[in-house]
């Protein structure tokens, strides 16, 4: 089906539940948006929302979102897709976005088809895919090993358009997608309606974060995507807002390792011969972007529950401590591990790490500061892990009197360090990690996805 | 030998995935770009050095339309486990700063 004039595709925001403004959703529409596209998280924000299936983001900021959305479905009957739902995208987390979309629909009073795109994968199934052959490391991991898959709490496989599409074809009012990449939310609408797949993916990736691709990203949310067949326009949903073939094509250095490239399931976007340019003074238009098509794939996330922690922090303005703090992280440290290992039996401590880190000094490189001045002030935080909570709570108890008043200077009255908060240990939780960086070979796009639609037929 | 922030007006660092950190060096124009774009102060052992990665997976990406030389890097402890200091990767950066740069080439 070829493309008869453009297909124009409103992205509210960066992400959902970002803050979604009502006077742009009025404004994309009033030019002719054709659909309503979102992602609603990602990988940034660490492990936890995968492993644990939760939302980052409050309910009910998601829920005023989607409001805003569902409300501009209702008035113009364009459909709206979301993405990467509940910030992880696995099951726990489509399901929790699928609640707040029933319960709106239910108080406005409407009654949408809607698709629910399960993206999250089986551990049997992936260790068969393996012995197959077909799942591969991308850098810098090896191969994938069976444990690995079993230590995640859950799997992901990131969808491309082909499971919209289908949702689409099929008569979808709302998708909610589980993991997908950011890119192919936004692409899917126009590729089903027949835009060149360049072009299209090439669009996606500049509005994946909303507003971000403007002059002023602080300057209202979403933008207005414009795709033809021969390339795309891009406009700030916000009047005052701006977008320059500069601020537009920044944007494809952003948390992506090649700015040329980009590696999506069935092929790679290659913008090298993309030309940006000016069309007015608020809208940027974009040729030039290829779609190479590849074998398809599907990138895989996982993530893994480990140790626990516990926290403690003080201030201290001490001198004495100031004027050389290497040497009191190190003196604090080494007398942190004595007293745990002398408090708690070894068969009973099991494996457990402290770390301090000094804020003010060197907390977030933690490298070692050779002829710096002494700071005025730093936070020490303490940070022990272990394989339960209640052990990471043993130790930060144990350590408590010596990291409070641990002097730096012996033989003088024990110094007490600013604390504050009583009790002054803070359980932490478990520490999420990613495990997985690879891709699965597939035949068929649609393979490793579900599909359950509202209601049901 | 300037400074890199002497001949930079932006410079930042972000992760690209939880296994990896993305820097990106908005040169002070086209002149200071062509200049230093292939410099060997900023070669694959400088970012061994600072964050210990692996110099053969370091990806060195010129943009010319921007004046923008890209860097890529592995992280050494993937994104959020025990040790981690900097979650988005986005105080990485600051460490390069104040690196010398020769214009020879790498």
């Amino acid at each position: 089906m070829a493309l008869q004039g453009s297909v124009k595709v409103l992205v509210p925001c960066g992400s959902l539940g970002a803050g979604v403004r009502e006077s742009e959703i009025d404004y994309g529409l009033s030019r002719g948006a054709n659909v309503i596209a979102t992602d609603a998280g990602s990988t940034d924000s660490g492990a936890a929302y995968l492993a644990l299936g939760k939302s980052k983001n409050n309910r009910g900021a998601v829920k005023r979102d989607l409001g805003i959305l569902l409300r501009a479905h209702a008035k113009s009957g364009v459909p709206v897709i979301i993405g990467t739902a509940g910030q992880a995208g696995g099951d726990l987390n489509v399901n929790w976005t699928r609640d707040i979309v029933l319960e709106l629909i239910a108080e406005l009073g409407i009654s949408p088809r809607i698709a629910l795109l399960y993206s999250e994968q089986d551990k049997a199934a992936l260790k068969r895919f393996n012995q197959e052959g077909r799942i591969r490391p991308l850098p810098p991991l090896g191969p994938l090993q069976d444990d690995v898959i079993d230590c995640c709490e859950h799997i992901v496989g990131l969808m491309g358009v082909e499971p919209f599409i289908a949702a689409l074809e099929a008569g979808a009012d709302v998708i909610i997608g589980g993991r997908a990449t950011d890119t192919a939310v936004l692409a899917s609408y126009a590729i089903w309606k027949g835009a060149p797949w360049g072009p299209a993916w090439h669009a996606g990736k500049i509005a994946e974060c909303g507003a971000q691709c403007a002059v002023n990203p602080a300057d209202g949310a979403g933008v207005l995507l414009s795709i033809d067949a021969r390339g795309f326009e891009v406009e700030p949903l916000s009047p005052t807002n701006r977008c320059t073939p500069h601020s537009v094509s920044k944007h494809m250095l952003y948390e992506n390792s090649d700015p040329h490239f980009l590696h999506e399931p069935g092929g790679i976007l290659d913008v090298t011969a993309a030309v940006y340019s000016q069309l007015n003074e608020r809208v940027v238009r974009v040729e030039g972007a290829q779609w190479q098509i590849r074998p398809y794939t599907m990138k895989l996330e996982g993530a893994a529950g480990g140790s626990y922690q516990t926290l403690m922090l003080v201030g201290i303005q001490d001198p004495d401590v100031l004027n050389d703090v290497n040497a009191f992280h190190d003196k604090l440290l080494a007398a942190l591990y004595e007293r745990t290992r002398q408090s708690i039996p070894a068969e009973e401590l099991g494996e457990f790490h402290i770390s301090l880190r000094m804020y003010g000094w060197n907390a977030v490189s933690g490298d070692v500061p050779v002829n710096v001045p002494p700071p005025r002030e730093i936070g020490v935080l303490f940070v022990a892990t272990a394989t339960t909570q209640e052990l990471a709570n043993a130790i930060a108890h144990a350590c408590n009197p010596y990291f409070f008043h641990y002097p730096m200077v012996m033989n003088k009255e024990l110094p007490s360090y600013g604390f504050a908060f009583s009790p002054a240990d803070v359980p932490r939780g478990r520490v999420f990690e990613f495990k997985l960086n690879h891709v699965i070979a597939l035949d068929d796009p649609l393979t490793l996805v579900r599909t359950q639609w509202l209601p049901s037929a | 030998m300037p400074k890199l922030r002497e001949v930079c007006h932006h410079i930042r660092s972000k992760v690209a995935g939880p296994f990896w950190v993305t820097v990106d060096l908005f040169f002070d124009g086209e002149e200071q770009y062509r200049k230093y774009r292939d410099c060997e102060a900023l070669s694959a052992s400088l970012f061994q050095k600072l964050y210990g990665a692996d110099p053969q997976l370091v990806k060195r990406i010129p943009v010319d339309s921007l004046h923008v030389l890209k860097i890529s890097f592995p992280r050494t402890s993937p994104q959020g486990g025990m040790v981690e200091r900097d979650m988005h990767s986005g105080q990485q950066y600051v460490r390069l700063l104040d690196i010398e740069l020769d214009s020879g080439l790498a």
